[in-house]
């Protein structure tokens, strides 16, 4: 693997008067799909809002690039290249798909090469071009939300959940989507889905009540059931 | 089928909200029973409108993009009406003199003194009052009340406590009659105007960049900075926007009334948040179509029920949020 283009060290973040993240410390190599697994409420959405400055670092440092962001604000982060695919997908409704895309591009005007790839890759971008993106399903949200995230070159791309709710069709069109995307961009993927993460990712880090409790390839997790049992059932275990 | 779903695409099919305002008028027609007695209320219920769509649109755009209760806004508007009343009284050789391009001068040099005074004193009451109760919605209520009160005092202080006649330019000041229906020609510009201001705002929201940005912050203010963009320079400027319009309607409504008080303000505190609450809060369609509901209601009520006309804006706000609880025209929120 080459070098890490973000780091996160002893990250802590508290909402409200709770702490959510507990010493979070991550590495995420350059090129390629990285995935942060986790059952519900472990701290992967916390994790990705921190590293955007949407919620702020206590305790800790974020460094993209050799470049401390911690105490950025959130608009100079994105600027540095790292875009952010909410859980919720962050669509704005009221405008129509080309002002959704429109938004996300340095300037006004598109990259007709790079939006086309975008458009074959996510056909529906296309044939709704021109409708409101309130209009859209579930899927074609996420596509168009994705799409936005790509419409300009990035270094790195924070995806929280993007299977959340969809059929598996449109699961399966995504993974080759995001195949196609890491080849020149670094995917942070955050993910419940086991089955999805494992047939793109290929680091993995797991992280459980704010802690990261096991780093290492996808593939090795992948093949050893117990460790999948023993990882991703600790939460539960925790609560009983 | 329930009978509202029967009637739902119909009223669609013609427009839908928009069409309210259309349908007040044909509605109020028979009622009034004159026809020049119709027109003469409709209009001024336009131009009524038109200055509260002025005076309410940017109380609506600052709630929808930085979720801002701001009762301070009407400060604004009282300032803008006396800046307006002092300016026209300095210019008064023009206000008076028989010639139109004088009495436009004075008239737009009254509404560009008031406009500016929005403008500047909109980034030192946003970076005084609102920013250190930012997401803090009591203390927002509570500071913006308070910021109210003093600058009506402040007003009283520099103005004096008695009322004030606002001169209004001469060939602003006539009536003309059409088919018997008596128009003052004031009413007449001021519909004018606030429709100049709403298609320029339209044109605005819809067209630039900065538009763009305005609506999706609207919705979502989070994400549009996680698109890389300050959504607080944003908001300075949109703040300092709707106060300049607040000021513009107050110098507006100041020649409409003809006599301003020190308690202006407050006094339209009630009806621009009735036509944001009726409108939609972040919306200017929303907020042109409350001010001009407000406006034609409140003349045709005065006309044919006097007792109901103080009532009239408070049942109409009820009546729109039984039906439509988020208002006629509200932002998309995400």
């Amino acid at each position: 693997m080459s070098g890490s283009i973000l780091r996160l060290d002893d990250v802590h973040t508290d909402i409200g008067q709770y702490r959510v993240l507990h010493g979070v410390t991550l590495d995420v190599p350059e090129g390629g799909v990285y995935v942060l697994l986790g059952r519900n409420g472990a701290g992967k959405t916390t994790t990705l809002r921190t590293i955007m400055g949407l919620w702020r670092a206590r305790a800790g440092a974020i460094v993209f690039r050799h470049r401390d962001i911690t105490a950025l604000h959130t608009a100079d982060i994105a600027r540095l290249g790292i875009a952010y695919v909410p859980e919720n997908m962050g669509i704005f409704g009221g405008l129509t798909v080309e002002e959704n895309m429109r938004l996300a591009s340095a300037t006004s005007r598109f990259d007709r090469t790079r939006l086309g790839r975008i458009q074959d890759l996510f056909p529906a971008i296309r044939q709704f071009w021109d409708k409101p993106a309130w209009s859209l399903s579930g899927g074609q949200k996420q596509m168009l939300a994705i799409s936005r995230a790509i419409i300009e070159p990035r270094d790195l791309i924070l995806i929280d959940e993007p299977t959340k709710g969809l059929a598996p069709s449109i699961i399966r069109a995504m993974i080759e989507a995001f195949r196609e995307i890491a080849r020149d961009t670094t995917i942070l993927l955050v993910e419940q889905n086991f089955l999805f993460a494992s047939s793109l990712g290929q680091g993995v880090s797991v992280i459980d009540d704010g802690r990261i409790v096991h780093d290492g390839d996808m593939a090795a997790l992948a093949a050893d059931e117990a460790l999948q049992t023993r990882l991703l059932s600790l939460s539960m275990a925790a609560h009983q | 089928m329930r009978l509202s779903d029967k009637i739902a695409p119909s009223f669609e099919r013609i427009g839908g909200v928009y069409a309210l305002p259309v349908i007040l008028m044909i509605v109020a027609l028979p009622l009034v029973g004159s026809l020049s007695s119709w027109v003469t209320l409709t209009v001024a219920g336009l131009a009524m409108g038109m200055m509260i769509f002025l005076m309410a649109s940017g109380l609506s755009l600052v709630f929808g993009l930085m979720n801002v209760l701001n009762f301070g806004h009407s400060a604004f508007i009282s300032f803008g009406a006396f800046i307006a009343a002092s300016v026209l009284t300095g210019l008064s050789a023009w206000v008076g003199a028989h010639s139109l391009g004088f009495n436009l001068l004075a008239l737009f040099a009254a509404i560009g003194a008031a406009s500016l005074f929005g403008l500047v004193a909109g980034i030192v009451f946003e970076y005084l009052i609102i920013r250190p109760v930012a997401g803090d919605h009591l203390r927002q209520i509570l500071i913006t009340m308070g910021a109210l009160i003093v600058s009506e005092e402040l007003v009283r202080a520099i103005w004096g406590d008695n009322p004030i006649t606002v001169a209004r330019p001469a060939a602003l000041n006539g009536i003309f009659v059409i088919g018997g229906a008596s128009i003052e020609i004031y009413r007449v510009f001021a519909f004018c105007l606030g429709l100049a201001v709403f298609v320029g705002l339209y044109l605005v929201l819809n067209r630039t960049r900065i538009g763009l940005l305005i609506r999706a912050g609207v919705e979502n203010r989070e994400m549009v900075e996680a698109l890389g963009f300050r959504i607080e320079r944003l908001f300075v400027g949109v703040f300092m926007l709707g106060s300049a319009l607040a000021a513009m309607g107050g110098a507006m409504w100041a020649g409409y009334q003809g006599t301003i008080t020190g308690s202006l303000g407050s006094e339209m505190l009630i009806l621009i948040t009735i036509v944001v609450i009726i409108g939609g809060l972040g919306s200017i369609e929303g907020s042109l179509l409350g001010a001009l509901l407000v406006g034609l209601l409140g003349n045709y009520v005065a006309f044919l029920f006097p007792k109901l006309s103080l009532a009239s804006n408070m049942l109409l706000m009820m009546a729109v949020l039984l039906w439509r609880p988020w208002g006629l025209k509200p932002a998309v929120k995400s």
